[in-house]
Order: C-alpha cells, then structure tokens, then sequence
C-alpha cells in the first residue's frame, strides 16, 4: 500500500560520478595566463625594487613610480621631494612608505583575490573543477579575515596616487625650464591608468553611495556611484592595465636614466 | 535533416549509476533538453529529469553538461562540434533522487532560515512607495529564477560539503542583499544576519556563481561584495570598533522581534526531528539572551515538508504504480490549505502588541 503521507526522509547520496571535472574546454588557460603574469610582473618588480638605480632622470625630472616618493639616504637628493630619513640599507626600498601598502591595496583587491586564489592556491582553479584542498574556510579566519581591511588600503592608495600625480607634474621639466616629452605621456597615462583603477575599487563603490540605502535622498552621491559603478566593471580590465603601465613606465625611466636611448622631446 | 550525436548521460541513483552512451538524433535549432526528451521517447523511457518551460525561466533542467552548470533549455546543441561527444550529468552538489534529478531542498531549507521582508512601521500594506532609483538594486536580484546553479557550483558546498550547516550560498546572499538595500525593509540587522548566520565570510568571490547565472545577474560584483562592505562597516572597521569601544555604543539596533513563543508553534508534520534551528543545536547562554532581547536568529522555523514517497522512498509517477486517481499532493496528503499560521515563516513587526 503506497503511503502519501510526508515522511522525514534519510540522508541521500549525491550521483556517484567517477571523473573529478567532465569540463572538456581549456579550463586551465586562464589559471596559467594569471600565474604566467603576475609571476612575470612580480619578478620584475622584485629585480627593479632593489637595484636601487636608474629610477630618476635628472635632465628632466622624470621619477618611476617603483621610487616614489624616493625617502632613504640613498635617493638622488633632487627625486626626494618628501625628504630623505630612512637609512639606505640594501634590503629598505627606496620607497619604503609606499610599496607596502600598494602590495596590500592589490593583495585585498577583490579582482585580484579571484585571480590568485583561482590560479595560485586552486580553490578553486575553475568553475565546477575541484578545490585543491581538503578543508576549506575561506575568508572566516586570520590571516584571511584580514582581507576585510581593504577599504584601508584603499584610502591610502588614494593618496598614494596623488603623489603620483605630483610626479607626474613635476616631470614638466627641462634644463631651460618647461619641458615636454615622450616621457611625460607615460607618466601621464600610467597616472591617469592608476586613478582608473583606484577609483573603480569596490571599497571605493561603496564609500562613494553603496552603502546608500535610499539613492533618490542622495543625488549628488548617486551620480559618482553611477560612475564609479561604470569604472568598476571594468575592475579587472584596469588591473592589469595598470600592471602593464607600471611596469612601462619604469623600464622607459629606466632606460632613459640608464642612457640606452634618448626622451623623444617635444618642447625643450 | 538532423545527424546523429553521441551523448553520455548519468544514469542512476543514490545507490550508484555510471555513464551510459547513447547515439541521438540532433536537429537543427534544437537545446540540449531535446535531446534529452527525444532520449525518453526512443532509448532511454525511464530517464529522469526535471523540466517545465522549456524558455529559460522556471529554473527546472539544471544539468552539468560538459561538466559546467547549466540549464539543458538554454543549451544550444549548435555550440558544440558534430563529433562532440556531450556529457549530461545530475547537479553535483545536491543528493541524487534518480538520473538527472537531484534533491535541492538544501536550498528551500536555507530559504526558510532568511527572515521574509519586515514592512516599515506605521505604512498599511498597499500603501508602500518607493522611488524606482531606490529599488533598483533590489530588482536586479528578483530576476533570479532559482535554478540553483550558482549553489552547484560555488565550490564552498560543493567539494566541502561539511560547510553546508554554516553556508548559505550565493543565491541567499543576494537574497539578504535585495533586503537589505531594499528602501523599505525595516530591518537593519540583515548584514549581520549575512556574516553570522550565512556563512557570507567563507565566499571567497572566485565569481563562479556570476559565471553560471542564466539570468546573468552580477551576484558576486552587486550583491556578495556589497554585502561584505557592508559587514566590514560593522564589524572590521577599526575606527567603528573603537569608537564603540571608548563611546560604549550600543550593539546592532535590534527593532524587530521574532517571538521567542515561536519555538512551541512548529509545523506537526516536523514531529521527527522536523523542527530545527538557525544555528543548529545552538544551546548558547548568549545566543538565548538574544532570543530574549531582541532578534531571534535561532528561533525554530518549519521543516519544509518532504514529497510523499511510496516504501522503495520513490514517487509514485503513474496511476498503474499509484492506488489512487491523479497525482499526489507535493506537499504530502496530510497537508491541507491554508496552513495555519504559525506555521509560516514570518514574523510581523508588531505582533507582540497584539
């Protein structure tokens, strides 16, 4: 006799499926370009940080952003425009009050955390592949409960940028007074690129008007949302824009400094 | 003219199944859930699978094909080569009832567990206003048909699935943030609800719920990651905290109160261990102060009722298998309409006033 009644009804078992992922198209492309790039761009970085050379060009005031602002005793006197007091020992670099807190504005970036815990710490490398390791509490505990402090590094970024625009200013400069090259259009686009992508920040949607609960009170505060909003689509994209401008921008001030050719210049 | 096409479905049931191969005849225009029909009209008259619009709306075929989430309604067999061999499989996720139909009252159970819209205080019902601008965000997340595939897919339940109790999952985060941003949702404590209740700390925005959306909503960029901003105000922002800590601010405004009486009126049909708790078995002394003072995240809700099932646990699907005329109640035989009221999972601002 068949019951209808409701009944509880005991655990069940999910489908026995022996493949760990049936996913037949190149899952694993995107993990590799990501590991493939930001290695590249780490190493660089690294190799660049402490060299501690050719980052400022004197003729005309051009100062990589991987230098700025140039604060130990090492630093060309003229490329320490906040002064110089740290001490220049190998292993600080040159810009030692900055670095960090861009390594962390990017180590929190919600865009970047996809990517490296995707490709670097596979959990997980793709959709519907499995997570690489066998328990998992995401971000509930330190260290990765420290990740919710990116709002912070998000202000100091902000200021950050705005030395960098500073630089950028002061590299309007040659010999005779007023200059303009070459080299003031990169640093120009890598500084535009660098507002771009600290503005597009999702701490930074959220300060501007997302934590609104009532738009229509807000107007002014709706508009910049609506543009943050627009900017913030485009997170990722701006990410490694801003990657491949920082990186740009430094070789160009490097080999400039270095004397492996010479600043295109268009006035003085 | 259609060719014929080697499809590998799983067939099978919670006691095991494999893979099996079938060659199908492919239409031009056709999706991947026609296939699966024409499967049940020449080979296979036994497969299992859920469907009912056909129009990538009621959220129903679910399937992994090729091993990614998606609905077999909205998959296209003309994106795939000719001599492409395509895997059906049941969502991994959720426990199997048979071949490509899975058990997903997990989700229903988590539902359940989201305290329902509060309505503002001193606005009779139909005279709700709200501007367009203000409820926008919200609007977003209704467009959510609760096809579940974000929840297969989000790899916190799905290769763990121990953090099941603790982990709400993608579709409920939207759901408390469409509360939460909505302009007229009286309650303020829907973020902490988020954090400590749904587990929102263990996403980690690797985006595969946004990836597999069929309606394409941005659960991840518009909902998950504004809700995480909006704990982090309350809970990890340093200068809120010490504020708090020096002006001796109060906790969270807690407005609303869900009757602690609700323990005692819980749905008869839960008798076995049907009633359960936000939090589990939560015996905690502070989470009781709470139930007292304000709101009761731990109040004990219905247990959604089980569909009635012969002695081998299956649904009786034809009358010759069935003692009876037509189709069974879903909800069971001994559930009639309306439910009385306590057993709804609401609870109305002002009900201890009356």
């Amino acid at each position: 006799m068949t019951s209808t009644a409701t009944r509880p009804r005991g655990a069940r078992a999910r489908a026995a499926i022996a493949a760990k992922t049936l996913r037949t198209d190149r899952w694993w492309l995107a993990p590799l370009i990501t590991v493939v790039g930001l290695g590249a761009w780490v190493a660089y970085a690294t190799v660049r940080v402490f060299m501690h050379k050719w980052y400022w060009v004197d003729q005309y005031h051009y100062l990589t952003p991987f230098y700025s602002p140039c604060v130990t005793d090492r630093c060309v006197e003229a490329s320490s425009h906040f002064g110089s007091f740290l001490p220049g020992w190998w292993i600080i670099p040159d810009a030692a009050l900055t670095l960090p807190f861009l390594l962390l504005f990017r180590l929190t970036c919600y865009y970047y955390r996809k990517a490296y815990y995707r490709s670097f710490w596979l959990s997980p490398p793709a959709c519907a592949v499995p997570d690489g390791h066998k328990t998992y509490s995401g971000e509930t505990r330190f260290p990765l409960l420290g990740q919710n402090l990116h709002r912070y590094f998000f202000y100091a970024a902000a200021i950050i940028s705005l030395i960098n625009t500073w630089d950028a200013v002061l590299a309007f400069h040659s010999p005779k007074g007023f200059g303009f090259g070459l080299g003031n259009i990169v640093l120009l686009v890598n500084v535009v690129m660098l507002w771009a992508y600290t503005i597009s920040c999702h701490s930074c949607r959220h300060i501007i008007g997302g934590r609104l609960k009532h738009f229509s009170a807000h107007p002014v505060r709706y508009k910049a949302w609506t543009g943050v909003s627009w900017l913030n689509v485009r997170h990722m994209q701006l990410a490694w824009i801003t990657l491949g401008t920082l990186a740009l921008t430094d070789f160009y001030v490097m080999a400039i400094a270095a004397g492996w050719f010479n600043d295109l210049r268009f006035i003085n | 003219m259609g060719t014929k096409r080697h499809f590998r479905v799983w067939r099978g049931d919670d006691s095991g199944g494999d893979l099996q191969d079938y060659q199908v005849e492919v239409n031009e225009g056709e999706v991947v859930l026609d296939i699966i029909h024409r499967l049940q009209a020449t080979d296979a008259p036994d497969l299992a699978c859920r469907w009912n619009c056909k129009a990538g709306k009621c959220g129903s075929c679910s399937m992994e094909i090729n091993g990614m989430p998606k609905l077999g309604c909205m998959t296209r067999m003309s994106t795939f080569e000719e001599n492409e061999t395509v895997t059906v499989t049941p969502l991994r996720t959720f426990p199997v009832i048979r071949d490509l139909v899975t058990d997903v009252s997990f989700n229903y159970e988590k539902a359940r567990e989201t305290p329902a819209f509060a309505p503002p205080a001193g606005v009779a019902p139909g005279d709700y206003r709200m501007q367009q601008v203000d409820v926008e965000r919200s609007q977003e997340f209704r467009k959510c048909i609760e096809c579940f595939l974000c929840q297969n897919t989000c790899h916190v339940i799905r290769d763990h699935d121990e953090n099941k109790h603790a982990f709400a999952g993608p579709r409920y985060f939207i759901r408390a943030a469409e509360l939460d941003m909505h302009p007229l949702d009286a309650r303020t404590d829907r973020r902490e609800y988020a954090q400590a209740e749904q587990g929102l700390g263990f996403c980690n925005i690797t985006k595969c719920c946004t990836e597999v959306c069929p309606e394409h909503i941005k659960i991840t960029d518009n909902g998950i990651i504004p809700m995480k901003e909006r704990v982090v105000d309350r809970r990890y922002d340093p200068l809120v905290w010490l504020g708090n800590k020096i002006f001796r601010r109060g906790q969270v405004p807690q407005t609303f109160v869900t009757s602690a009486k609700h323990g005692d009126a819980v749905h008869s049909h839960g008798a076995q261990g049907g009633v359960h708790s936000h939090a589990g078995d939560s015996h905690d002394p502070a989470a009781e102060a709470q139930a007292q003072a304000g709101v009761n995240w731990h109040r004990e809700v219905p247990k959604p009722t089980a569909p009635a099932v012969d002695d081998n646990g299956k649904l009786p699907l034809t009358e010759l298998t069935f003692d009876r005329a037509a189709a069974p109640s879903p909800f069971g035989d001994d559930v009639t309409f309306p439910l009385p009221p306590e057993h709804l999972n609401f609870a109305h601002p002002e009900q201890d006033k009356h």
